[in-house]
């Protein structure tokens, strides 16, 4: 049993917190629980199941701090670990930008637990994977997915009594449905706090309709296009930006944030003013931790606000140093939508444009202007004159976020949207952006 | 199993080092811990022999378990001062059984009789209840046995045995040749791990083989703040299947040329001082004209196109589909294979499989099936010849055994189809990279890894590099910036003209190789000489914001 309540975990690290000799001390308990099933060419491959809980402790003597964990929780394993931390504090090196605990804080409750996910069982998973695959059988498609639950806690006390505790549920899932003669491709990406809002059923449907709309893809010449990009390509597009809004890199004239000649952007101009950009941990659709790992609480922040840079995180240390209050990292990332009407309301008012379903493998080029390389993938149709004409070749693009966010045409209704290789979820509208680059044609279907 | 895990967020600025993920079942240990030997030999072969035999008693097939403990070692460094000094342990069982043709895993860090015994009848009922949800039973080369052996990486010295304070001070000084000599920002860090692997099947294999791994790497970071522009390099180290001799440089090992690179030792005082002088010289570089060149690839940057292009679409389960809904599949379908005249790359491309090159990341005695380091062609004469493929996939290109690509990345996860080593040959006949250099007109030198993406069947790719020297009429006339090249990998693999002798071949390699879902890392190497192409596109990365 790896996951604990707010009193149990509170009564366990008391107990660690006691066994302290260090000047300060700090200890941490994370607990997850959990499985996944994984499928191709119609049939389960894989499935796995997880159960951890770590104890951390965190020993510090002025400026000096080493951290010890264990996974077993008897006397002597308690003492164990405590020494151990004291031990390597006492050999570590001093680093000059270790700030103090933390007194006690007051947190509110976070809203990410739902127990019907935490109650989900390797049957619930078959089940599942089971009617995607149907869809793909019936629609005579080749499935592939993934489909994974977890229950995670956190918990943190320390030696000058501030206490945090933090529980949530998540269930993300996706599914590629092709077809045998490799023709045709869809995707569909969902992720919850709460299963009982997850339909394989239909998101696989949906998969299967761009897998078998995407057959017969002509090729287009690359270029600057007018795109319209689905919520799951948004995402995918924009999560490396948000790790940019960060003082500090920017402050060292290292990040897209930088100011030529130096400083950050902080109230500059640097987007379109559709573009609203913000921190909730209480949006009731993607709710996250009240309290950043060091000991700040969080709430509503707006980083981006109709286009301006309002404000960039400050580490404790960063925000003492340029003598400002510290803004922690957020616990989720939400763009605001606009009044552009649905997807089929953008491809209504397209004279010449390209739908993108999935954005695929994208990295960055140059970390100065953000300018990133991919690809599209599972669904590229071509627009003329406010209808889809007919499926296109995927294409590379090479495109700045940043640029990106100042050519924006229309924003859809944001909605919950996973980012495929981190597996995040973030609230994300359906954007229309004009001027995107494309530089070359892939032949990948 | 990943925490939402937003509390992580980065601070750290998007010049740091990204460190790999530490293993939710590692726990810290001291420094004197690390070299414990850890659980005797026969103990395993007890602890192993309890959880075959239950697996067998309730109905598999086929058993086989990984009793893993993973050492590691993290020490990273920024300018003046540590970061994060990590030392971890993790030690449990992964158990993997066969029931009426279907697969079954389960893992465990309770290593006692009772904990492996619960694990074996759990991995039978995984298998039993996924049996619905299957559509062929699994067919499994044979494997013979090999009764009780060892194996363990051929090192001089594990890192392990260095004390902490040797590579903090190492690492300190480092990065003080570099603030000294104009760096703006440097980040080093020393990465050390240690495999203690124990394999034992129905088969009759008790390998019981101690794997070291290390990869000493720094990142330099040059701001010109009056013109508002920055500049990153990072150092020509690999990660290597080698212990701490990979530190101790000698003459033989390096190649000298407009940089210097490094063979099986690594001199981290000098490339971090001819890299301080190479950053700076970046940010003042001429801004690439885009158009066609000839590129010629030094293999510390070659390997990571060798992996996109060639390693990942021979991968045998990506071309069947089984990675459809993550990276995609290949375009290197089995019809290709079958033909025997797929021309994938011009008649002087000729890459080998193997797991046995000494100072590689997959230099391994048996994979995770118990199955013996081998070696084969894969693509010949520029022909494609084979794939990489495990036990339950040899069948499916007609092979009587598997080629020995089974991994798992611990004993938490199962095991599947990894990639082994993927190396392009040398060239047959004498040729330096003088002589490439000199037989070009119009030519880009690249040496180093930069940005990398692929397409989901490998067709399209575009790369970047560290440092990027414009060749003209025959020869160096100095450093390009804003490169990126792109190309389809059938045409680029045509268009390879010319590759140096053996006397320029080198290892390079990823610690952190991705694949899976949930994903699971592999540390693979791929070597290389100097290698020349012709008439590729490059574009100009340049943008304003």
């Amino acid at each position: 049993m790896s996951i604990l309540n707010k009193e149990e975990a509170k009564k366990l690290l008391e107990k660690v917190i006691k066994l302290s000799k260090a000047d300060e001390c700090e200890v941490s308990l994370s607990g997850n629980e959990g499985g996944n099933i994984r499928y191709a060419r119609n049939a389960a491959s894989t499935s796995g199941d997880v159960s951890t809980l770590t104890l951390s402790v965190n020993s510090i003597y002025g400026k000096k701090s080493g951290t010890a964990t264990i996974n077993e929780f008897d006397d002597a394993a308690l003492e164990r670990v405590v020494r151990r931390a004291e031990e390597l504090a006492q050999l570590a090196p001093e680093n000059p930008e270790r700030m103090p605990l933390l007194g006690p804080q007051t947190f509110k409750d976070g809203t990410g637990y739902v127990a019907a996910t935490a109650a989900m069982t390797a049957d619930q998973r078959a089940d599942f994977a089971a009617k995607s695959i149907q869809v793909a059988k019936d629609a005579k498609l080749e499935a592939a997915g993934f489909l994974e639950n977890t229950t995670s806690f956190i918990a943190i006390l320390n030696s000058k009594g501030m206490f945090a505790y933090d529980i949530d549920t998540n269930v993300i899932f996706s599914v590629t449905t092709r077809n045998q003669e490799g023709t045709g491709s869809g995707y569909a990406a969902r992720g919850f706090n709460d299963v009982t809002k997850l339909d394989t059923f239909s998101a696989t449907k949906i998969a299967a309709q761009k897998a078998n709309g995407s057959v017969n893809a002509k090729a287009i010449e690359p270029g600057k296009y007018t795109v319209i990009l689905e919520p799951v390509a948004a995402t995918y597009m924009l999560e490396n930006m948000f790790r940019g809004f960060d003082a500090r890199s920017a402050d060292e004239g290292r990040s897209f944030m930088s100011k030529s000649g130096g400083g950050n952007r902080l109230g500059e101009q640097l987007m379109d003013e559709k573009v609203t950009i913000y921190s909730d941990p209480f949006h009731p659709e993607l709710p996250g931790s009240t309290w950043s790992r060091d000991g700040l609480p969080l709430d509503k922040m707006t980083w981006i606000d109709k286009g301006k840079v309002t404000n960039l995180t400050y580490s404790r240390y960063w925000a003492e140093k340029k003598k400002v209050q510290p803004i922690p990292s957020p616990s989720n990332i939400i763009m605001a939508g606009g009044d552009g009407g649905s997807i089929e309301d953008m491809i209504k008012s397209t004279e010449r444009g390209i739908l993108i379903s999935r954005l695929w493998y994208i990295r960055m080029v140059d970390p100065q202007t953000l300018l990133l390389t991919g690809l599209t993938r599972d669904g590229t149709f071509y627009i003329e004159n406010g209808k889809i004409k007919h499926p296109i070749k995927n294409m590379r693009f090479n495109e700045s976020p940043v640029i990106m966010l100042n050519n924006v045409e229309a924003l859809g209704k944001a909605v919950r949207s996973i980012s495929e290789e981190s597996n995040r979820s973030y609230l994300i509208p359906p954007m229309k952006i004009k001027d995107f680059t494309f530089s070359s044609l892939s032949d990948a279907v | 199993m990943k925490r939402k895990d937003f509390l992580q967020m980065s601070a750290l600025g998007l010049g740091a080092l990204v460190l790999p993920s530490t293993d939710l079942f590692a726990k810290e240990i001291d420094v004197a811990d690390l070299q414990n030997p850890g659980m005797p030999t026969q103990a395993k072969k007890a602890l192993a022999d309890v959880a075959l035999n239950t697996a067998k008693s309730k109905g598999a097939s086929y058993a086989d378990i990984r009793i893993g403990r993973y050492l590691n070692q993290i020490v990273a460094t920024r300018e003046n001062r540590v970061q994060n000094v990590s030392n971890s342990e993790s030690f449990g069982v992964g158990i993997r059984v066969l029931v009426n043709g279907c697969w079954g895993f389960a893992a465990t860090n309770n290593v006692t009789k009772d904990g492996v015994a619960a694990t074996a009848a759990k991995a039978v009922a995984v298998a039993k209840a996924n049996a619905k949800l299957i559509s062929e039973p699994v067919q499994l080369a044979p494997q013979k046995g090999h009764g009780e052996v060892t194996w363990k990486t051929p090192i001089e010295k594990s890192a392990f045995d260095v004390p902490l304070k040797e590579k903090i001070d190492l690492l300190l000084n480092v990065n003080g040749i570099a603030m000294k000599g104009g760096a703006s920002f440097v980040n080093s860090a020393i990465l050390a791990l240690n495999e203690q692997k124990y394999f034992a099947s129905t088969d009759g294999s008790y390998i019981d083989q101690d794997i070291h791994r290390l990869f000493p790497n720094f990142n330099i970071t040059k701001i010109d703040r009056a013109l508002g522009k920055f500049e990153t390099i990072k150092s020509l180290s690999s990660p290597v299947g080698m212990g701490y001799e990979y530190l101790m440089p000698t003459a033989a090992d390096k190649v000298s040329g407009v940089l210097t690179r490094y063979k099986n030792r690594y001199d981290i005082l000098e490339d971090v001082q001819q890299a301080t002088q190479a950053v700076a010289q970046k940010v003042n570089a001429k801004s690439v004209e885009p158009g066609k060149y000839d590129l010629i690839l030094d293999p510390s940057h070659l390997w990571l196109t060798i992996h996109e292009s060639i390693a990942h679409p021979t991968e045998l389960d990506r071309v069947l589909g089984y990675e459809a809904n993550y990276a995609g599949t290949s375009f290197l379908t089995l019809d290709k294979w079958k033909s025997k005249n797929f021309k994938f790359g011009s008649p002087l491309v000729n890459v080998v499989a193997d797991k046995l090159q000494p100072g590689s990341l997959c230099n391994i005695g048996f994979d995770d099936e118990g199955v013996e380091a081998k070696k084969w062609d894969i693509i010949k004469d520029g022909i494609l010849v084979n794939y990489q493929a495990i036990r339950d996939q040899a069948h499916i290109i007609g092979l009587k055994e598997s080629q020995g690509c089974c991994y798992a990345q611990s004993w938490a996860d199962v095991q599947f189809q990894r990639m082994p080593n993927i190396s392009l040959m040398p060239g047959k006949t004498p040729l330096s990279v003088e002589d490439l250099i000199k037989n070009t007109e119009k030519g880009i030198y690249i040496l180093g890894d930069g940005s990398f993406s692929i397409d989901q069947q490998r067709y399209n790719f575009q790369f970047g590099g560290q440092a990027f020297y414009e060749v003209k009429n025959g020869k160096i006339v100095g450093m390009l910036k804003d490169v990126s090249y792109q190309a389809n990998t059938q045409e680029f693999w045509n268009s390879c003209s010319a590759i140096a002798d053996a006397s320029d071949y080198r290892l390079g390699g990823a610690f952190n190789d991705g694949k899976g879902q949930p994903g699971q890392s592999n540390a693979v190497s791929h070597g290389s000489s100097t290698t020349k192409f012709t008439g590729v596109n490059v574009i100009n990365t340049a943008r304003k914001i």
